[in-house]
């Protein structure tokens, strides 16, 4: 390969737009090695996301089911077929309905959180090395292993209830089909809200110093600025927290697997992608469990750009 | 600003602290506690109730070495895909001009925001049986072998160098991958260390995936194992939670560790521009 490279790599580089360009060039550009650089990851692209992208479509509108390696077998076109079997079961709505009740918790909840909490952090001078590193861990760590500390401290007798006393839900939060799904967005929004600060500091930097002056002299207190300066400001990074975490919560799989014993109470805290996963591979239906998958990312998407359209105004 | 929004911001900061490591120190606390001890008392230190018997524990239920093998593995693998085609992408997107530069970024932006649900089971029915690679670290790495996100911090760190300097390499004779290596890469090692940092994470705390392809306990990765612990055999143990919280505080310590020693790699500007692009 590296032989190969170098002759390719001396025509451009040696005489840089003086002679008259070569026919090679023309078509693949100055560097056409630039193409060759690119080549494993644009297979990669093509082999791990744009083909089974593809795939899942033509999967969820056909008679799908594993089949030994390289076995033949017919796969006939059968419509909606399997998007209706997804879809007149009821614990499929219910799962939709949970990831809803998520994602109003969820969302809300992360972007005034790490907004209010960037904005402190960004002030501040002392400790913030210590600050920023707290509240980065949880997103660093493992989902599986923070999950078990979660476990502990919810359950019947731990030690939230024993700090709530009697005020504590009966039965206890993971258990309690009210609030299994509360329980798991919060734990999510806590999992999670390290990176939106992150996002959320990197757009603070970019609000101007002087905004903030000259909202000072025409009398603006700190908490007119956070209206008037810092929240118009970063509305480009809103924006991106409400997409990356409405995207996020939408996969929710692993809180509701491990933190209620797949999807429970009786399947109140079931996510789409647990009804795909049992569904599909458990149950041996993957056109059924890619119909969900379809319908999922088509409303995600369609959740995506009404906030774009609400959240991201006219710039 | 007056005192009382200080110390306002301040109350704010330290709860925020507080809610975010109080956990991590519980994960600990209750990794050592021969029983279990839900009470409030439960969360100090106890010396009479102080053992690491749950580590053992939890290495018999679990192979703890092998598990950590196995992630190790599947990280390494992830690592090494970004880092060697992850900087080839990124010097191409930033230094070269070359036919399909726009379409290769904004395809490494776009597989960003592509949701996991619509591929998993596509991918599952290609690796797991199509290719036959279940159960085998390949199948593992395959779907994460390339970061997106570590392509576009390059390519970012990569325009910040002046382009006089390709020029006059050039001039001299040494082809774009001596270029690369010698000139480019030494001045954008903070860029590496983020994308170590940043690509680290995903493999490593990864559980859906390794979930699905591997059904060999020892192939598992250590969050699949300690999955599996935690939704299968934790109760029949004599002490589930010790157990579990040391299985989770061996799983977490990597990346804690990691995270603590390099944390000023891990900056909001760079990570922000890997996500906005």
């Amino acid at each position: 390969m590296t032989t190969s490279t170098r002759t390719r790599a001396d025509a451009p580089a040696s005489a840089p737009g003086k002679r008259r360009t070569s026919r090679k060039q023309r078509v693949f550009g100055r560097h056409p090695l630039g193409l060759l650089f690119s080549a494993p990851y644009l297979v990669f692209v093509m082999l791990v996301f744009a083909y089974p992208l593809l795939y899942s479509v033509w999967i969820s509108f056909h008679d799908f089911f594993f089949t030994a390696p390289g076995a033949q077998v017919e796969r006939p076109f059968v419509g909606l077929a399997n998007f209706v079997t997804a879809f007149s079961d009821p614990s499929v709505v219910r799962s939709f309905g949970n990831v809803g009740i998520f994602l109003l918790i969820n969302v809300p909840l992360t972007v005034v959180l790490s907004l209010l909490l960037a904005t402190a952090l960004n002030r501040v001078t002392r400790f913030s090395t210590f600050l920023r590193v707290s509240f980065y861990v949880p997103y660093v760590t493992a989902s599986v292993a923070v999950v078990a500390v979660w476990i502990f401290l919810f359950n019947g007798n731990g030690l939230v209830n024993q700090i709530l006393g009697p005020a504590a839900p009966d039965p206890s939060w993971l258990i309690n089909s009210n609030w299994a799904m509360p329980t798991i967005a919060f734990f999510v929004t806590w999992k999670q809200l390290g990176f939106y600060i992150l996002l959320y500091l990197a757009a603070l930097q970019g609000v101007p110093k002087e905004l903030y002056e000259s909202a000072s002299t025409d009398g603006a207190g700190a908490v007119r600025q956070f209206f008037a300066v810092t929240v118009p400001g970063v509305r480009p990074a809103t924006v991106l927290v409400l997409l990356v975490s409405t995207v996020t919560g939408a996969n929710l799989f692993t809180e509701p697997y491990l933190l209620t014993g797949g999807g429970g109470p009786n399947g109140a805290s079931a996510s789409p992608v647990l009804i795909m996963y049992q569904r599909g591979l458990q149950q041996g239906q993957p056109d059924v469990a890619a119909a969900i998958g379809v319908v999922l990312v088509i409303v995600v998407l369609g959740i995506a750009l009404l906030q774009n359209r609400f959240a991201g105004g006219k710039d | 600003m007056t005192t009382f929004q200080k110390i306002l911001r301040g109350s704010v900061l330290g709860i925020g602290a507080l809610a975010f490591l109080f956990p991590f120190y519980y994960m600990v606390i209750g990794s050592l506690q021969a029983t279990p001890d839900p009470t409030v008392a439960g969360a100090f230190p106890n010396p009479a109730n102080l053992t690491i018997e749950n580590y053992g524990a939890i290495n018999e239920r679990i192979n703890l070495f092998q598990g950590l093998v196995n992630s190790g593995i599947f990280t390494g693998g992830v690592l090494i895909g970004t880092l060697v085609f992850g900087l080839l992408v990124g010097y191409a997107l930033a230094v070269l001009q070359w036919r399909g530069r726009g379409v290769t970024f904004a395809l490494a932006l776009l597989v960003q925001v592509v949701p996991f649900q619509l591929l998993m089971i596509p991918l599952y029915v290609l690796i797991a049986r199509d290719y036959g690679l279940a159960d085998n670290y390949l199948g593992m790495i395959l779907p994460f072998a390339i970061n997106s996100t570590a392509v576009i911090i390059f390519r970012q760190y990569f325009l910040q160098l002046p382009k006089e300097l390709f020029e006059a390499a050039r001039i001299d004779g040494a082809t774009e991958l001596v270029l690369l290596w010698r000139i480019a890469l030494p001045l954008v090692r903070p860029a590496v260390i983020t994308v170590v940092l940043l690509t680290f994470i995903g493999p490593w705390n990864e559980f859906l995936w390794p979930f699905l392809i591997t059904k060999d306990a020892g192939m598992q990765p250590l969050a699949v194992s300690l999955a599996n612990y935690i939704s299968t055999v934790a109760a029949s143990a004599a002490n589930p939670f010790g157990a579990t919280l040391a299985g989770a505080a061996v799983l977490a310590a990597p990346v804690v560790l990691l995270f603590i020693v390099f944390q000023r790699y891990f900056i909001s500007t760079d990570i922000g521009s890997g996500v906005k692009g």
